[in-house]
């Protein structure tokens, strides 16, 4: 049973110099109680994505294909405003990258948590009692004192919990978590990826985990989507991915990762190239254009392979670990 | 020519040149478009109705009011130009002296704007014409007084921003004189938002002299501006509203087509300088 | 946030202090001098030269600057030439009428100006957001004393709506409030204009801010996000822009005194002038300066006193 499922979603942004196709044939899914971590370099449609999901696209962007299944079947794909309100912050939540601006800097802590309760039914009282409940969950001293303050009078790293306390507060089915620990430094990201497992865990969510950093993805997640450039171009389970990556982007991304650099370099490898325009598509395979390993038949379009045990590749070179050793 | 026609392409733009380009010409060719004398009493023909004869009737002397209105816009731009043109010469010198200048002097001429800016400008002008006795120079004065400062702050900021900058050290190595770096390398930075900005004033020019003339204070009798002729038509509005209306329709006019214009050629060649 | 407020009182002090050095030399500058004023055209030289001596013209300069400024700082700015009365007295029992005109104008202004820059901001590119946009443009061009005279010619003489003249029955608010209504929109119309374009700009700044992102993430009501979340940071220029708007206002309030006969500051400096009554003048000056640098002190504290970013920021 799968939260949220994703089937051939397709995003439009109409812009000056003509339609731009952020997201093709983007599909995986969610399962209940699991981490699923999205992995890919900035522009490869991550935070479309997660607008898309939320029905927060802007004026200019439209989905033009594809489904978005939502616990029971629901399709979040033309749902009405007022529908699709009803289940952000209630049923999906979301915590966003910049804990400097994500929370309104002239209503307190307290307002702003008890606002988000709107819905709840609870007396004031009780809804206080709530944030106060959760802002102890997330650890942050004096939780009571703490709401009657506003965002800019807490440190990166609490306001970035507090923004955890917030999204976990209504126990959704689904957290969206968009570069949470991005702008931390490393000892406060371990700390908070930390508090959001173990949050995960003691509230039975599945989580959305959108990151550029392999490392957290590896320690955090249980399955992975890597995207390039709108499209997801391999997924799987967290071991296939890191241990055994088949398509040609995923090795490279793996391969730049500083993390994994052995050698004292000073320079960090990177991929060379950029991420093709959006609004004129390849043809084949997406990646083609920056692919060392390209050849004529990549100028075909391309479609996504399961290559053994779900874990699926969007290459034609792409082959499983039976057909490699036959 | 380019640039026209980008204010042409805008409806707004396009609409307030129109409106300023029927000022000018009626101001210009005032002479050829009636035949009465704006000064010229007519005992006989006080508060007439407007008619064909006289389009925007006559006034409490028998002076032929579309006569007095063509007239008057004479004086409205004659006012804005020169007082325009000597608020930014001398906004352009003493910005380029605060900028460039020491940094006491620059302390010093900063402090003395900001002063200049505290009085509410309609109040230091009735002071000052308590003393002069109402003319137009007095009038051109008290814009010059109110519009320098501005001008010269926003000149200052740009020049101090330049001073650090890489040519005019460069210039400044090369043992170019101040007069020269000023001259080459910063004024001709600095001068197009300021002129942008000092023809976005001249419609509040236009209307400090009505407002002036209006009380009185501007030009003396007979000389006709728009002002003088909304104090006439306010002294006998429950009678003849007509001169009211008479004096108040150019002003409206010729401050929005002035706005509408200026906003226009702000947004187009200088966006940056949008809602300042 | 104590020692900001007190700095910002110091500059006030200066910039005043300052305000009053220019307007002596202008005074002493330009060409007639207050006695000859006061005197008019027929006087003759002896009896000009007995007030020039009487009001310390005939002393050198520095003396009269040293007298016309201690005093000014004691709030003296000498009698009133007809009655002999102390013209502080005369100015600061006009202010209030000038006040409740100021009142009134930053009353349509925010009244109007507030709704109909949220709601352009919010119909962002649509028809009324143009039509607001064109509108606000428009308002700020044409000049107060030109709406006063229309206003007062349109709903007052020719649709009898509402009064002509004068500030209303003394004591009876609901009279001097119907009074108030023509002249104060003269006043305040333009910044209408001025209220409504910063009101969409911000707004729509800030309705781009993550925050308000993190807000709709929740599922909050858009009108709770639009008018809590958004508007309340939206507006908060408007108080530095309205502290800028006073003295703006302070000359607005001039013609409108006139043309609607009202009593305050801007009646007496005419009716001064009308009566070469010079100390009344440079008076009225002087308290209204200050009283501008002062609502701009206060604007300052109330930003700070309202957003509590930049509270805790002193």
């Amino acid at each position: 049973m799968s939260v949220l499922a994703i089937e051939t979603l397709n995003v439009t942004f109409s812009t000056e110099a003509g339609p731009l196709h952020a997201l093709k044939d983007v599909s995986f899914t969610v399962p209940e109680r699991r981490i699923v971590g999205i992995v890919g370099e900035s522009g490869c449609g991550k935070s479309t994505l997660i607008n898309a999901i939320l029905g927060l696209l802007a004026d200019n962007g439209r989905v033009t294909g594809g489904r978005i299944l939502f616990e029971d079947g629901n399709d979040l794909v033309g749902l009405d405003p007022t529908a699709m309100r009803a289940l952000r912050g209630l049923r999906i939540s979301t915590v966003f990258q910049d804990p400097m601006g994500a929370l309104n800097p002239v209503i307190s802590v307290g307002r702003q948590m008890v606002n988000i309760q709107y819905r709840s039914g609870l007396s004031k009282s009780a809804k206080l009692a709530r944030a106060t409940e959760m802002l102890e969950l997330v650890r942050i001293p004096d939780a009571r004192a703490a709401l009657r303050r506003y965002p800019h009078q807490f440190s990166g790293g609490m306001k970035q919990r507090i923004a955890i306390a917030m999204a976990l507060m209504m126990e959704p089915a689904l957290l969206i978590a968009d570069e949470p620990t991005t702008a931390l430094d490393a000892t406060l990201e371990v700390a908070t990826i930390e508090l959001l497992k173990d949050l995960q865990r003691k509230i039975g969510c599945s989580v959305l985990f959108i990151s550029h950093h392999l490392g957290v993805i590896a320690e955090l997640c249980d399955e992975v989507v890597v995207m390039y450039a709108g499209e997801v171009v391999e997924r799987g389970d967290v071991r296939q991915i890191f241990h055994q990556p088949k398509h040609p982007y995923t090795m490279r991304l793996l391969e730049c990762d500083p993390a994994r650099q052995t050698e004292r370099t000073r320079n960090l490898p990177t991929i060379p190239g950029e991420i093709p325009d959006l609004r004129a598509r390849p043809r084949g395979c997406v990646f083609a254009p920056r692919c060392t390993l390209a050849e004529a038949i990549c100028a075909a379009p391309q479609v996504e392979r399961d290559i053994g045990r779900g874990h699926r590749v969007r290459c034609v070179k792409a082959v499983s670990p039976a057909e490699a050793e036959a | 020519m380019g640039q026209v026609r980008r204010v042409l392409r805008e409806p707004l733009g396009a609409f307030g040149l129109a409106l300023v380009v029927l000022v000018v010409v009626m101001s210009i060719f005032a002479g050829l478009l009636t035949q009465y004398d704006p000064a010229g009493l007519s005992p006989r023909d006080r508060f007439l109705d407007p008619s064909t004869t006289h389009l925007l009737g006559t006034d409490q002397l028998g002076r032929d009011l579309f006569s007095r209105v063509l007239f008057g816009g004479r004086i409205a731009l004659y006012v804005a130009l020169v007082s325009t043109a000597i608020s930014l010469a001398a906004g352009i010198v003493l910005g380029l002296i605060a900028g460039y200048g020491p940094r006491w002097l620059d302390n010093v001429m900063i402090l003395l704007f900001d002063a200049l800016k505290s009085f509410p400008t309609v109040m230091l002008a009735l002071a000052l014409v308590t003393l002069t006795g109402p003319s137009l120079t007095a009038v051109m004065v008290v814009v010059i007084i109110v519009n320098v400062p501005g001008y010269a702050r926003i000149i200052r900021t740009q020049t101090i921003a330049l001073k650090s900058s890489e040519f005019v050290m460069a210039a400044q190595s090369m043992g170019a004189s101040t007069a020269r770096i000023l001259r080459v390398h910063i004024l001709p930075n600095v001068i197009g938002p300021i002129v942008i900005l000092a023809s976005m004033d001249i419609p509040v020019v236009i209307a400090i002299e009505a407002g002036m003339s209006f009380l009185g204070l501007g030009v003396r009798p007979p000389t006709p501006s728009w002002g003088s002729i909304l104090n006439d038509g306010f002294a006998n509005i429950r009678e003849t509203p007509w001169i009211a209306i008479a004096g108040g329709l150019p002003i409206i006019v010729t401050t929005l087509g002035f706005t509408f214009l200026g906003e226009t050629l702000r947004d187009i060649f200088d966006p940056r300088l949008k809602g300042r | 946030m104590l020692a900001y407020a007190a700095k910002r009182l110091g500059l006030s002090v200066v910039i005043v202090s300052v305000a009053m050095a220019l307007l002596f030399c202008m005074i002493y500058l330009i060409p007639g001098d207050p006695a000859s004023v006061a005197l008019g055209p027929r006087a003759s030289e002896a009896m000009k030269e007995a007030l020039r001596v009487r009001m310390g013209l005939d002393q050198p300069v520095w003396t009269q600057f040293w007298n016309f400024y201690s005093s000014a700082w004691r709030g003296d700015f000498g009698n009133e030439v007809l009655s002999g009365r102390p013209v502080i007295e005369v100015v600061l029992q006009q202010l209030p009428y000038t006040l409740a005109l100021i009142v009134g104008g930053i009353t349509w202004s925010v009244g109007l100006g507030i709704p109909l820059g949220c709601w352009a901001a919010v119909k962002r590119g649509s028809f009324a957001d143009r039509v607001v946009g064109v509108l606000s443009v428009a308002v700020i061009a044409v000049p107060s004393f030109v709406v006063a005279i229309y206003a007062l010619l349109i709903f007052a003489v020719s649709l009898r709506w509402l009064p002509a003249i004068g500030a209303g029955e003394p004591g009876h608010l609901g009279d001097q409030l119907i009074h108030l209504i023509l002249p104060s929109l003269a006043v305040g119309l333009g910044w209408v204009g001025y209220i409504a374009r910063m009101v969409r700009a911000s707004m729509l700044e800030v309705l781009e801010a993550p925050h308000i992102r993190t807000a709709r993430a929740f599922g909050l009501p858009d009108a709770l996000v639009t008018y809590r979340y958004a508007l309340t940071i939206a507006i908060l220029p408007t108080v530095t822009l309205l502290g800028i708007g006073i003295g703006q206002m302070l000359s607005s309030a001039v013609f409108a005194e006139i043309v609607f006969a009202r009593p305050g500051v801007g009646r007496l400096v005419y009716d001064a002038i009308l009566t070469r009554n010079f100390p009344v003048v440079t008076g009225a000056v002087l308290v209204t300066t200050a009283f501008f640098v002062l609502v701009n002190l206060i604007a300052d504290l109330v930003i700070g006193a309202l957003d509590p970013r930049v509270r805790s920021s002193f």
